[in-house]
């Protein structure tokens, strides 16, 4: 008798536990699309903002985000991947291997706020980059580069052996492996990492406002600078200029993160039934 | 001792030596896996390695092709030689070896490709571009291993899609496409369907006139059944060693054991 009913509470304690997660998400996606879904437009999405108020939409900083979050992805894929070949295959396991994966780790929780501060510093000071997407970029990839190379790291060591002793028993050499064998059979889940880490520098704002500026320009050339949705909802929520557009900005950015997140589910999704 | 403890050899049998390893010990790490080994493998033979599990026959079987190389921390002594060149010599590249060597596992393991991609994978890495060329390497390797009839329609079906026992035989028709002269299977009927089994037996039957293969089994009545050289080995006592305790004609040591302890384990095994 108590044990049956201690055990239904446990079970209780835990549900609601897991509940929980689902309610807070769908709680902050509901909130969010009451508000801004009024302001979904064409034209909120095309068009730029005007007068004191921001009227108008937001297509500018849509533009830079999307420029900014690919740019730093074509920078931080290859040296990423590389150096997670490097440390899952070639590197022999020691001090320098954990001293670089130590490296990695702390890079992934440096705040946000010291790595726009360093970009600043670096990219846009002292390179002489300026305010610009490819000084954003930059700042970005620094964020992003831990991020992939874990799970680049993490989908090289998931091949099986057996993979690629397979591939060695026919005589490939150890490049050939890698770049035939294991590189694609880990693709999917370097996929799923890089798309994660994509949604992480959409959302990012403190990094792209020391490095990307805060103009509402319509970036061209990656020297130019520009505003991203985040940071343009910072200023918009902040300075309580147009609240309307903060959170159909919000709303947009939801949506763009949410398409990520589900991307990614669905590769690793679409991975498994491969291998089954 | 036995009567083989020195090179291990029947006498009753003809034919060249294709591999002559001589006091051969192995070690991963601290762990003495092997030692003081001594076999000859006939030529387009077919021979048997048997004895209880962890007794190091996979690990000598990866001696043959260097494929322990790739386990950091481990150390040969003693020589292996494959038609008289010393395969650790300097000068050998494991890479090459392994393309004369072939290896087939107990777990079939296509590559996520289709299955003419896997059977082309080999001969494209050594430089076989030819359309007509690899189609014409990827039937004939089929053919041989007994899968063709079944797969020739649909070669581009991904590999892993197969059952597990054409799985295996796909990865067999992969190793012969690069026209390797030792075969060296370890356990390859353990994780596969009856019917498999009887037709990778078949093949063996067939290909060891062209090539040398060398079978571990769990199986008794398989290694009566294929190979016409037995080598018995044993680990006798846990974090020792194991050792070759028994080479001969397999009719021989399945009927007449010179060693007590070969028979007791292959009764054991029968009964
Ligand atoms: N990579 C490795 N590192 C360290 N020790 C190993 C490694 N592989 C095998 N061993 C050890 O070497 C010994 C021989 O193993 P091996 O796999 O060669 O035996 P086996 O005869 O093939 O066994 P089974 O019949 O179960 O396949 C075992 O004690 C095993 O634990
Ligand atoms: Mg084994």
């Amino acid at each position: 008798m108590g044990k049956r009913w201690a055990n239904r509470i446990a079970l209780g304690v835990l549900w609601l536990c897991g509940i929980t997660t689902v309610l807070v998400l769908g709680a902050v996606i509901l909130y969010v699309f009451v508000r801004g879904i009024g302001q979904i437009t064409p034209e909120f999405i095309l068009t730029r903002p005007y007068g004191v108020n921001a009227e108008g939409g937001i297509g500018p900083t849509i533009v830079a985000t999307i420029y900014v979050t690919g740019l730093a992805m074509l920078i931080t894929t290859p040296i990423a991947v590389l150096a997670a070949v490097y440390l899952a295959e070639y590197a022999v396991q020691g001090r320098l291997v954990n001293a670089i994966r130590f490296a990695a780790d702390t890079l992934a929780s440096v705040p946000s706020i010291v790595m726009g501060l360093f970009g600043f510093a670096f990219f846009v000071e002292a390179m002489g980059l300026g305010f610009s997407v490819l000084s954003g970029a930059l700042a970005l990839s620094f964020l992003m580069l831990p991020i992939v190379m874990r799970a680049t790291e993490e989908a090289i060591r998931a091949v099986p052996r057996f993979i690629r002793w397979g591939s060695y028993g026919l005589g490939a050499s150890k490049w050939q492996t890698v770049s035939r064998i294991v590189l694609p059979s880990a693709l999917p889940r370097i996929l799923t990492g890089l798309i994660l880490a994509m949604g992480r520098a959409v959302g990012e704002t403190a990094v792209v406002i020391f490095t990307m500026g805060q103009a509402i320009n319509m970036p061209f050339t990656p020297l130019d600078s520009g505003r991203s949705m985040t940071v343009h909802l910072y200023t918009l929520a902040m300075e309580g200029i147009n609240m309307d557009a903060a959170y159909g900005t919000a709303l947009l950015l939801m949506v763009m993160i949410l398409f990520f997140n589900l991307s990614a589910r669905w590769l690793t999704a679409r991975n498994r039934k491969v291998k089954e | 001792m036995t009567p083989l403890s020195g090179a291990a050899r029947p006498e009753a049998l003809e034919g060249a030596a294709k591999f002559t390893v001589r006091d051969l010990d192995f070690y991963y790490g601290d762990f003495h896996a092997l030692t003081g080994m001594n076999i000859d493998v006939r030529e387009n033979s077919v021979t048997a390695f048997i004895g209880p599990s962890g007794c190091g026959k996979s690990t000598f079987l990866r001696c043959l092709n260097r494929m322990n190389d790739l386990i950091p921390g481990t150390r040969i002594d003693g020589t292996i030689t494959l038609d008289g060149e010393d395969i650790y010599g300097p000068g050998v590249d494991p890479v090459d070896l392994r393309r004369r060597v072939g290896m087939i596992f107990q777990q079939p393991n296509p590559f996520p490709m289709s299955i003419y991609d896997n059977v082309a994978f080999g001969p494209r890495l050594h430089g076989i571009k030819k359309k007509e060329e690899l189609d014409q390497i990827v039937e004939q390797a089929l053919m041989r291993a007994n899968l063709w009839k079944e797969v020739k329609d649909i070669m581009e079906r991904g590999g892993l899609t197969l059952s597990g026992g054409q799985q295996q035989r796909l990865c067999i028709a992969r190793v012969l496409a690069v026209q390797p002269d030792v075969l060296l299977m370890d356990e390859p009927c353990s994780a596969i369907d009856p019917t498999s089994v009887q037709k990778v037996e078949d093949l063996m039957a067939e290909l060891k006139s062209s090539v040398t293969i060398i079978i571990v089994t769990h199986n008794m009545q398989q290694a009566a059944r294929v190979s016409d050289e037995t080598a018995f080995f044993l680990q006798e006592r846990q974090g020792e060693p194991a050792e070759l305790i028994e080479f001969g004609r397999t009719a021989e040591i399945f009927t007449s054991p010179h060693d007590r302890r070969t028979e007791d384990y292959i009764t054991g095994r029968f009964g």
